[in-house]
């Protein structure tokens, strides 16, 4: 069965990108073994403490803390994107990887499908 | 070699629904195979059968309808997407109470399931408009 990886790159609000990203994750890791990779704005999709009441939009932040439960192998984001936006884990919802370029591409490489959101 | 293509691109919002079917095509011509393309995110609004373009524009749902007709290659569109947007089948339009449906013919709506068993099946997924 083929594993899949896969990498979330849009910040969690202004459009549904990152809901529907989180949607097709949880239906993946159902089927298959499934990673995930935060990268670029995707790192802000982990910041805890979020609050969608002015936006209007569902908070669907909260989803992330299901991983776990749905197997999701290994969740890492990017090292040098999370230092860009002077973000430590300890701000994230959910325990999380840092991976340097390195490490991603390995990720990568190691995942026979990409899916990207 | 077989590909499963993905399309998160509305018609005349984004080049990548265009991109796709262009990939699509030249996929065959060079003797490959698809097993499926998955319309996600604003990509469902393809198989919306109420577009009418322009006279001088592509009529981008038509081609990737006869594409899908021609080739006897599935066009899924995401459930939970469509929903959203408004494109609905006679069973969610009869499900919601809603007015009519809007399918365009050679389009399935289906689950995000769907998306999942063509990426693994297939030996390459391609995703457009991300």
């Amino acid at each position: 069965m083929s594993s899949m990886l896969f990498v979330f790159s849009r910040p969690p609000h202004g459009s549904i990108n990152a809901q529907e990203g989180l949607d097709a994750l949880l239906m993946g890791s159902a089927f298959t073994a499934c990673s995930v990779l935060f990268v670029g704005d995707g790192v802000l999709q982990l910041v805890t403490g979020q609050s969608t009441d002015a936006l209007g939009t569902k908070n669907f932040s909260l989803s992330f803390g299901a991983l776990k439960d749905y197997g999701v192998t290994r969740i890492a984001c990017s090292m040098p994107d999370l230092l860009a936006r002077g973000l430590h884990k300890s701000d994230f919802l959910i325990e999380v990887e840092p991976l340097d370029a390195a490490g991603m591409q390995a990720l990568i490489r190691h995942h026979d499908k990409v899916l990207n959101f | 070699m077989n590909f499963a293509i993905v399309v998160h691109g509305g018609p005349y919002s984004s080049q990548a629904c265009l991109s796709a079917l262009k990939f699509a095509k030249a996929v065959l011509a060079s003797g490959h195979s698809i097993n499926r393309v998955f319309f996600y995110h604003d990509g469902v609004y393809t198989a919306n059968s109420l577009i009418a373009p322009p006279q001088d524009e592509a009529p981008v749902s038509r081609q990737w309808q006869e594409f899908g007709t021609g080739n006897k290659i599935e066009l899924i569109a995401c459930i939970a997407s469509c929903l959203r947007r408004g494109i609905l089948d006679e069973t969610e339009a009869g499900r919601y109470e809603k007015s009519g449906s809007n399918i365009a013919p050679g389009f399935t709506i289906s689950g995000l399931g769907q998306l999942i068993d063509a990426s693994i099946n297939a030996d390459r997924v391609v995703t457009f408009g991300v």
